[in-house]
């Protein structure tokens, strides 16, 4: 693999890393004393993807902003690896004016028409939107793919099956993603699902199927690579389940009571692990990792300071962008 | 009730998600039929504490995680309430009814008049509603219009801790479907602004509160407000305000939509002549509707004004702060229904 590839990978996970971590910090500035959830800069339920990156880098990697992205309710991983911008990423979280749903949607619920992403906060109702726009993006006679993401408890909705059989019957170009995290919310995927692996899914409606052990990012994207060109010259959907690790609770807040490894669980952290095996290939060194790092943390605080600074929605246009 | 007229009843200060824990604990160990079913139900205890410490009672063939399916589990209740059992059935938030809406309202509402009343389904449905947390459009909402709109389901609302043992003792106990909806404001959970009413007094041993019959939280002469859940709270809240100028509230809290007790409505409005709706859910199509056209079927001149209506105005619930207070019903647009009412 060329090594500017594997940097690319590394740098989409440390800029997603470095954006939650900033939103973490934000969103326990002020939710005292105790922890009211709806009080802060950054109310509601969040819920972050730290630990799932090489899902997102990987499968993103393969991608331009004209092809679709349908996350779920942990979505900002896949905002940025598919290269949404940040600003308006971050003012949404904020509930600002100037974020993606001008402050009505909130983190589980971006849309960017810009890079087509959207995401849902109801399990695995986004698969069947992703299969119409692979209809729409086949229509049109481009070559487009449509990505779409579930959890590995998700991977149990009716939505789920529906949509891998139509996709399949159509020969639709999609590239379904289950991020296998072990955990829905408190319910391991052992009480939740029969069979080892999701990847085995994709044999039923007739469709490739491939899991991806360790939360290894490069086998991610070899995954992707495949997937992503079936799709493209018309070969249908296939199914990549990865195997990944979530460092946080479902939701902050979460004390986790439920988890009896987590003592082992920063020690799965993808992104040291990564860097180590890069330095050790030779390309990365200390130079490019505190560049990446610098980087990373520039265009976060950049976003998070425009968030601050921009206006929060007026409470006379509440009854706005109910109808077109 | 089992309490005897000579010995003082024994009571416990419990939060509203305490209360009904402790009625289905109870109804568990009445009836071995008596299960609980949903998503984190068992060792997180509920998202909003509705199952707390009962899987260490009862255990795991009892109090049972399920998989993210919906559809499935809420018809395996069904299925096993046809077959005799009294199971309860979680549905996290009741947002999320749209994945096994076919489930609720054609299989566990309609089974019974199909069956031309041959088979019964004893089940409850809890369900979690409301906002005022910032949680967006897709985990705010209340909709017992929708659920109270279709029908073969009753549909109970409890506001306080009391009423929620008490409903959900005669939920289990009831031979319909029942679903009952418990606002997260009213839960007294740890994690959210606590209502100071969300914590009281609540009897040791079990009593039903009867489904279909108002209470009367507050007596009073001017002009009735109906409402149910969180918005009985910010109701009191503004009558008590009113009176020091000397605005005259009654209060009612419906407590279920299915059956909705009219005579209440009406025999306050019938004292009062004014009535303000107070509801959580969207304007149109649903609960406040619903109770104006109970006096305006019957009698309008019973009224001496306009019936005002407090509810969300028709849009989904925002996710920004200010967005979502201004949408929602709560002191302000409360307290401004009932001056218009009162002084038109
Ligand atoms: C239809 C539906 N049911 C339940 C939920 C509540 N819920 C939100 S996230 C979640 C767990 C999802 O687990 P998984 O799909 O593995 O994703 P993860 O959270 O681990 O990323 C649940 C049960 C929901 N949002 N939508």
């Amino acid at each position: 693999m060329e090594q500017s590839v594997r940097v690319e990978l590394y740098r989409t996970m440390v800029l997603s890393r470095a954006f939650e971590d900033a939103i973490l910090r934000e969103y326990h500035a002020d939710k005292g004393p105790g922890f009211d959830i709806g009080k802060g800069a950054v109310p509601g339920e969040m819920h972050l993807s730290s630990g799932q990156e090489p899902a997102a880098a990987g499968v993103c990697a393969h991608l331009t902003t004209d092809d679709a992205v349908t996350a779920t309710h942990r979505p900002h991983h896949f905002a940025i690896a598919h290269g949404m911008d940040l600003r308006k990423m971050a003012a949404e979280i904020f509930g600002r004016e100037t974020g993606f749903g001008r402050g009505r949607g909130g983190h589980m619920h971006l849309f960017d028409p810009d890079t087509h992403f959207s995401c849902s906060g109801i399990i695995a109702e986004g698969y069947p939107p992703a299969l119409g726009q692979a209809f729409a993006f086949r229509r049109q006679g481009t070559d487009r793919v449509a990505v779409a993401v579930t959890g590995e408890g998700a991977a149990n909705q009716g939505a789920f099956h529906e949509s891998l059989n139509l996709a399949a019957l159509w020969q639709l170009p999609v590239v379904f993603v289950v991020e296998d995290n072990d955990w829905g919310i408190s319910v391991p995927r052992s009480a939740s699902t029969a069979i080892p692996s999701n990847a085995e899914r994709g044999a039923a409606y007739g469709m490739p199927g491939e899991r991806v052990e360790d939360n290894a990012v490069e086998a991610v994207y070899a995954a992707a690579g495949r997937a992503v060109e079936r799709a493209r010259s018309g070969g249908g959907p296939s199914l990549i389940e990865v195997h990944t690790v979530r460092l946080l609770g479902h939701f902050e807040g979460d004390a986790q009571g439920y988890r009896p490894e987590l003592e082992d669980v920063p020690g799965r952290d993808p992104i040291p692990t990564y860097e180590r095996t890069l330095r050790a290939d030779g390309a990365l060194d200390d130079d490019a990792v505190e560049g990446i790092a610098t980087e990373a943390t520039e265009r976060v605080e950049d976003a998070i300071s425009f968030a601050k600074k921009s206006a929060v929605p007026d409470p006379s246009t509440a009854l706005a962008y109910v109808f077109a | 009730m089992t309490v005897t007229d000579t010995q003082a009843p024994s009571s416990h200060r419990l939060t509203t998600s305490k209360a009904m824990v402790d009625a289905i604990a109870y109804e568990m160990e009445r009836d071995q039929g008596v299960v609980y079913l949903g998503e984190d139900v068992g060792p997180y205890g509920g998202i909003f504490g509705s199952t707390g410490g009962l899987l260490e009672r009862f255990g795991p063939e009892r109090v049972i995680d399920t998989p993210i399916s919906e559809s499935a589990f809420i018809g395996l209740g069904i299925g096993a309430a046809v077959e005799g059992m009294r199971p309860i059935v979680e549905l996290m938030f009741a947002d999320f009814m749209g994945v096994c809406l076919d489930q609720i309202y054609n299989h566990m509402a309609k089974i019974h008049f199909e069956s031309g009343g041959n088979v019964r389904v004893p089940m409850v449905l809890t369900t979690a509603v409301g906002g005022g947390y910032s949680d967006g459009a897709q985990h705010s909402q209340c909709l017992w219009g929708t659920f109270a709109h279709l029908p073969g389901m009753k549909v109970v609302v409890p506001s306080n801790p009391y009423d929620a043992k008490g409903l959900m003792t005669s939920a289990i106990r009831d031979d319909n479907p029942v679903v009952y909806m418990f606002h997260k404001g009213v839960m007294g959970l740890p994690w959210m602004v606590k209502n100071p009413r969300a914590t009281a007094d609540v009897p040791d041993d079990a009593y039903e509160v009867p489904i279909g019959k108002a209470a009367v939280v507050r007596e009073g002469s001017d002009v009735t407000v109906v409402t149910v859940s969180l918005s009985v709270h910010h109701a009191l809240d503004v009558a008590e305000k009113l009176a020091d100028d000397g605005i005259s509230v009654e209060l009612l809290d419906l407590r279920s939509l299915v059956p909705l007790d009219r005579r209440a409505i009406l025999d306050s409005v019938t004292k009062t002549g004014r009535l303000v709706v107070v509801d959580e859910d969207y304007l149109s199509y649903g609960l406040s509707g619903e109770v104006a056209a109970t006096i305006t079927d019957t009698d309008p001149a019973l009224l001496q004004a306009p019936v005002r209506r407090v509810a969300v105005p028709d849009v989904p619930i925002p996710y920004a702060h200010a967005l979502e207070y201004a949408v929602l019903p709560r002191h302000d647009r409360i307290e401004a229904a009932i001056r218009s009412v009162v002084d038109a």
